[in-house]
C-alpha cells in the first residue's frame, strides 16, 4: 500500500478536507511537526470522529461514577474510600502484523491507562478472537498472541485472571486482541491528566524515545489491510515489561507522595497525544523542548520524536517545588527521566527542537477541533434473508454435545490460561475457566467481579439484540459469584465505518448497549472504538465485546464453583424456558455450519430477576453456572468435566438443550436447603454416576472429559 | 525475629510473601536490592518475579545486585535463606545452591497447582512437615525445569507428577547444611483455604520456625 507521490497529509492519513481544517486553525499551512501532530490526533483511532456523535447515546451517569468517560480510565466509587478504576482496549491490528509485540503492548498500553489514574492494577482479562485453527496462520497467530500477553503480563507482574476466545473465519484477515484491565486506588489517590496550572514542570518518565510505532494510530490503527500490510510491521511497538513494572512502581510511589498535579501515558500518538490533551484539559499552554527528551536513537527528527508510539513513557505535570522528590523516586527505581517542558497560561503549544519553533498551535484544537463525522447508514438488505426462519434440524444429543466440546472456543482454557499468571496478589477466588471472576480487596469484605462477553455471530444477524445480551450475560456472570452489576467499559470492534451498513451495525450495538445499560441501572463509564477491521474489502462480524465490573459485599463465605458437584444434589434450571432458537449459536456453528435466524430478544423485567436471585443464590449453593455458549448441555457438562461426577436430565433432547436464549443459569444444591421460587425455577435433574444421561441419551464422563481437554492442544499439535 | 524480603527491580512477588508472613505473625520487612547491610535481620526470603527483567539468564544479573553480599554472608553463618520460584533461581546463579534452572520441558509458561512430596524433614522448609506429606500449591514459572549434572543436591519436595522436567522431580533442593533452600512452586499462594489451598502454611511455618535470634 506504499502511495508514492502524494502529498504528505495523505501519507499520514488525513483527507484534503481535514488538511483544509487545520489550514483554518493555523492561518497557514502546518510545519511537518504540526501536520504530524494534527494527523495523529485526528486519526479515527485518537478523535473517534466517526462514532462520537454516537457514543453520546451511552448513559454515563450514576451516583457511583467518579470519572466517566474521556479520561485515561473510567472510575467508580466501591464505599468506604476505595475506588476502582477500568478500562479496556484494543491492540486488533498491530496483533495481526507482529502477534507477540501487538498482544504485549496491549497489555503494557491498558496497564497505563490504569495507573494513570493512580491505581494499581490489579488484574487483565483478554478476550482474544482468530480464524479457525485448522490453518497454520491461525494457529500462529493465535500462539503468538497468547505467548506475547503471558510475556509481558507475568513479567510485568500483574495476573491475567479471565477473558474469552472465540475463532471464526471473520476473524481469519483480522484478528481481534482486546484486553481490559481493573485497578483499585484509595479516593484522595486519583490522579486525572492534566496539566493543572501554569508554571507545573512537564516531566517524562520512563523509557527512552526511539522510531518504534511512529504512525501506529493513524497509518496502523485506522486503516483497512490488503496484501501490503507486512509492511506496516515498523508501526508496531515493541514491549518492554521490566520498564513497564519499574515504571508502574515509580509512578505509585510518586502517587502515594502527592508529588503530581496531574499525569498522562504515552501511548497513541506519543508525545503529542500526552501534551496537548493534558494542556487542553486544563485550558493552558506548554513551552516542550523536544531537545530535552531522552532518545535511544540519533537523529530523530521532530515529527519522528512527537508521533513516536515507544511504549513504557509517561508525563507527569508537577509544581517546581516537588520536580527534584519526582526525578529522585525515579532513580530509585532506575528509570530514566527528563524534564521536556513548562505549562504557560494562554492554551498556545510551543514544541521547539535544535534551537527552532517546530510547532506553535492552539493545545485544545488536536483534541477539540478534531472533524467529527456522521457517517451515513443503513440496514443491510441482505439481513431479511438471514432471518428467515430455517429448517428445523434433527437432534443428536451425545454427538452434538461431544461435537462442541471438541470446539476450541468451548472446550477447556487450560492451554491458554495456564500461560498466564493469574493468581499474583493473592486475591483470586474465582479465575479462569469460570462464568465471572473474583477478586477479593484484601482488609474489606469486597470482591470485585468482572466478566468480558462478547459474541460476533449473535451480533451480525441482531446487533442490537445481541449487544444488550451480551451486557445482560456479563451481569449475569458476576452475579454467579454473588456480585451485583456496577459499570460497563466496551470495545466496539467494526469494519469500514466508511460503509453504511457497518455504521447500522455500530449505531445498533451502541442502542442495544446503552438499552441494556438503562434497564439495569449501570452506567457506561469508558470505551474503545476499533474500525477499520476490514481486509481486502470484507469487514468483520459487529462484535462488541463488554466488560462489566460487579461489586459483591460481602464475599460469599462459601464460593459456588464448578468443580463443587456431588452426587445426590439437585440439578435446577433458573430463568425463562429456552424457547429453542438456535439464531447465531455455537450449535448452529460447530453442528450444523450454518448461521442464521434472529435471536431471541433479550427480557429486561426477568434479566433483573434472575440476576438478583443468582447474586442471592452465591451465599447459599454449592454450584451456580451461567447458561450460555452452547447451551443448557455444555453447562451441565462442563459442571460434570470440573467436578468428576455425572449427572441425569430429566428434558426433551430437542432443541432447546443447545438453545444460548438469555437469562437461565443452572443451580445445583442439596435437597430441602434452598426453596427455589416456582415460577422462574424447574427441576431438571440430578447429580451421580459415571455419565451423562440426557433424556435416555448417554456419554461417559471420560468421554467428555478428554474431548474437553484435548480441543485446543490437539489442534495446536498441527 | 525479622525476615527480609530481598526486592530487585522486576521482584513482583515481595507483597504476597510479606502477608502470608505477617498472615502467620511474623515480622517482614521489604529489602531494595541496593541495601548492603542486613544486620537488623534473621532471616532472608528472595521471592518470586523477573529480577532485572530477566532478559539475560533468570537471576543472572540480580546474582550482581549489592545486597547479594549480604545474603551469602547471613547463608554462611547459619540463618535461613529461602528462595522462591525467581528466588531459586538467583540463589543458583549466586552458586549458594547447586545446578540450573533452565526452559520447562514443554517450553511453556505453567500456571496452575500442582502436588508435591516432602521428602527431607530437616530444612527450613520442611522442619514443620513430615516425610511423605503432599502438599498442594501453585507453580508459576518459565524456567522451572531444575537441572545438576553433579547431583549434589538434597531434595526437599518432589513432583508427584513431574510437570516441567525437573531433574528427580526437585520442586525444592536444599544446601548440605539445610538453611539455604530454592523452592520453584509458591507456598504463599497456597496460604489460604479460599485461594484453594492452604498447604503452604505449612512451609512458611518452617521458615518462622528456622529463624534464631542474628
Amino acid at each position: 500500500m506504499t502511495i508514492t507521490g502524494q502529498p504528505v497529509h495523505r501519507r499520514l492519513g488525513m483527507t484534503d478536507e481535514e488538511y483544509e481544517s487545520v489550514v483554518g486553525i493555523l492561518g497557514r499551512d502546518p510545519l511537518p511537526a504540526e501536520l504530524a501532530m494534527y494527523s495523529v490526533m485526528w486519526s479515527e483511532h485518537c478523535s473517534y470522529k466517526s462514532s462520537r456523535a454516537h457514543l453520546r447515546r451511552f448513559p454515563t451517569q450514576a451516583p457511583w461514577v467518579v470519572v466517566g468517560p474521556g479520561e485515561n480510565a473510567g472510575v467508580v466509587d466501591l464505599g468506604d474510600g476505595w475506588l476502582a478504576a477500568l478500562r479496556i482496549e484494543s491492540h486488533n491490528h498491530p496483533s495481526f502484523v507482529e502477534p507477540y509485540q501487538g498482544a504485549a503492548t496491549g497489555v503494557g498500553g491498558i496497564l497505563r491507562d490504569v495507573f494513570t489514574m493512580g491505581a494499581r492494577p490489579i488484574a487483565l482479562w483478554d478476550q482474544i478472537r482468530f480464524g479457525p485453527l485448522d490453518d497454520p496462520k491461525n494457529r500462529y497467530l493465535f500462539g503468538g498472541v497468547v505467548a506475547g500477553i503471558a510475556g509481558y503480563g507475568n513479567a510485568v507482574g500483574v495476573p491475567t485472571v479471565g477473558g474469552e476466545i472465540e475463532f471464526d473465519p471473520t476473524y481469519a484477515g483480522n484478528p481481534l486482541v482486546n484486553v481490559m484491565c481493573l485497578g483499585i486506588l484509595r479516593q484522595e489517590q486519583l490522579v486525572l491528566g492534566t496539566a493543572g496550572e501554569p508554571g507545573n514542570v512537564a516531566v517524562l518518565l520512563g523509557k527512552a524515545t526511539g522510531r518504534d510505532g511512529i504512525g501506529g494510530a493513524s497509518v496502523l490503527a485506522s486503516a483497512s489491510f490488503d496484501d501490503g500490510s507486512q509492511e506496516k510491521r515498523p508501526s508496531v511497538q515493541v514491549g518492554d515489561p521490566f520498564e513497564e513494572k519499574k515504571l508502574i512502581e515509580a509512578c505509585l510511589e510518586i502517587f502515594e507522595a502527592g508529588l503530581v498535579a496531574g499525569i498522562q501515558d504515552l501511548g497513541a500518538a506519543g508525545l503529542a497525544c500526552a501534551i496537548s490533551e493534558p494542556a487542553g484539559r486544563a485550558g493552558v499552554g506548554m513551552d516542550v523542548d523536544l531537545d530535552s527528551v531522552h532518545v535511544r536513537e540519533l537523529g530523530m527528527t521532530a515529527p519522528e520524536l512527537l508521533m513516536s508510539e515507544s511504549q513504557e513513557r509517561m508525563m507527569a505535570f508537577v509544581t517546581p517545588a516537588n520536580v527534584e522528590s519526582v526525578l529522585a523516586i525515579a532513580d530509585k527505581w532506575e528509570i530514566d527521566s527528563a524534564v521536556v517542558g513548562t505549562v504557560k497560561a494562554g492554551g498556545t503549544l510551543t514544541v521547539r527542537h535544535g534551537g527552532e519553533t517546530v510547532a506553535e498551535l492552539p493545545a485544545a484544537s488536536l483534541a477539540d477541533d478534531a472533524p467529527l463525522y456522521d457517517r451515513p447508514y443503513s440496514r443491510p438488505d441482505w439481513l431479511d434473508d438471514l432471518w428467515e426462519i430455517p429448517e428445523p434440524s434433527s437432534i443428536e444429543p451425545v454427538d452434538a454435545l461431544l461435537q462442541l466440546l471438541d470446539d476450541p472456543a468451548i472446550g477447556s482454557s487450560a492451554w491458554v490460561h495456564e500461560q498466564y499468571d493469574h493468581m499474583l496478589f493473592l486475591n483470586t477466588l474465582s479465575g479462569p475457566g469460570g462464568d465471572g471472576s473474583l477478586l477479593r480487596i484484601r482488609g474489606t469484605t469486597k470482591g470485585l467481579a468482572v466478566s468480558t462477553d462478547g459474541n460476533g455471530r449473535l451480533c451480525l444477524l441482531d446487533p442490537r439484540r445481541g449487544a444488550a445480551r451480551l451486557v445482560y450475560e456479563s451481569a449475569l456472570n458476576v452475579a454467579m459469584t454473588g456480585a451485583r452489576p456496577m459499570a460497563v467499559v466496551d470495545n466496539l470492534n467494526f469494519g469500514n465505518p466508511e460503509k453504511p451498513e457497518v455504521m447500522w451495525q455500530f449505531r445498533e450495538s451502541v442502542e442495544g448497549i446503552s438499552e441494556a445499560c438503562e434497564a439495569l441501572g449501570i452506567p457506561v463509564v469508558g470505551g474503545n472504538v476499533s474500525f477499520y477491521n476490514e481486509t481486502d474489502g470484507a469487514d468483520i462480524h459487529p462484535t462488541p465485546v463488554v466488560g462489566l465490573l460487579g461489586l459483591a459485599d460481602p464475599i460469599p463465605t462459601h464460593l459456588p464453583g464448578l468443580s463443587r458437584a456431588n452426587a445426590g444434589l439437585e440439578i435446577w434450571e433458573v430463568g425463562p424456558e429456552a424457547t429453542g432458537n438456535l439464531a447465531g449459536s455455537a450449535f448452529q456453528r460447530v453442528v450444523e455450519g450454518a448461521h442464521r435466524g434472529r435471536p431471541t430478544a433479550p427480557q429486561p423485567e426477568a434479566a433483573k430477576e434472575v440476576i438478583e436471585l443468582a447474586a442471592a443464590l452465591a451465599h447459599q449453593v454449592l454450584v451456580l453456572h451461567d447458561i450460555s455458549t452452547g447451551g443448557l448441555a455444555v453447562t451441565v457438562a462442563e459442571i460434570c468435566i470440573a467436578s468428576g461426577v455425572g449427572a441425569e436430565l430429566w428434558v426433551q433432547p430437542d432443541a432447546s438443550l443447545f438453545s444460548e436464549d438469555p437469562h437461565r443459569f443452572v443451580v445445583m444444591l442439596e435437597p430441602g436447603t434452598v426453596t427455589l421460587p416456582g415460577g422462574v425455577a424447574r427441576r431438571i435433574g440430578t447429580v451421580g454416576g459415571d455419565s451423562l444421561e440426557i433424556g435416555g441419551h448417554k456419554v461417559g464422563l471420560d468421554l467428555l472429559t478428554n474431548t474437553y481437554r484435548e480441543a485446543i492442544p490437539h489442534r495446536m499439535r498441527g | 525475629m525479622r525476615t527480609a524480603v530481598v526486592v530487585f527491580p522486576g521482584t513482583n512477588c515481595e507483597h504476597d510473601v510479606v502477608h502470608a508472613l505477617r498472615s502467620l505473625g511474623g515480622e517482614a520487612e521489604l529489602v531494595w536490592h541496593r541495601e548492603t547491610d542486613l544486620g537488623d535481620f534473621d532471616g532472608v526470603i528472595i521471592p518470586g518475579g523477573f529480577a532485572h527483567g530477566d532478559y539475560l539468564r533468570t537471576g543472572a544479573i540480580a546474582r550482581f545486585s549489592p545486597v547479594m553480599s549480604e545474603v551469602e554472608r547471613m547463608a554462611a553463618k547459619g540463618a535461613p535463606v529461602l528462595g522462591i520460584c525467581n528466588g531459586f533461581q538467583v540463589l543458583c546463579e549466586a552458586g549458594m545452591l547447586p545446578g540450573a534452572l533452565i526452559a520447562n520441558r514443554d517450553l511453556a509458561f505453567i500456571c496452575r497447582f500442582v502436588e508435591v512430596e516432602v521428602t527431607d524433614v530437616s530444612t527450613i522448609l520442611t522442619r514443620s512437615a513430615e516425610i511423605g506429606q503432599r502438599i498442594r500449591i501453585p507453580l508459576n514459572s518459565y524456567e522451572g525445569n531444575w537441572v545438576d549434572p553433579g547431583s549434589g543436591a538434597r531434595m526437599v519436595l518432589r513432583y508427584v507428577d513431574n510437570p516441567n522436567g525437573s531433574q528427580g522431580s526437585a520442586a525444592a533442593i536444599s544446601n548440605a547444611a539445610g538453611n539455604v533452600v530454592g523452592v520453584m512452586p509458591h507456598p504463599e499462594r497456597a496460604s489460604d483455604e479460599l485461594l484453594g489451598s492452604a498447604d503452604g502454611l505449612v512451609l512458611l511455618e518452617s521458615f518462622l520456625h528456622s529463624l534464631v535470634p542474628a
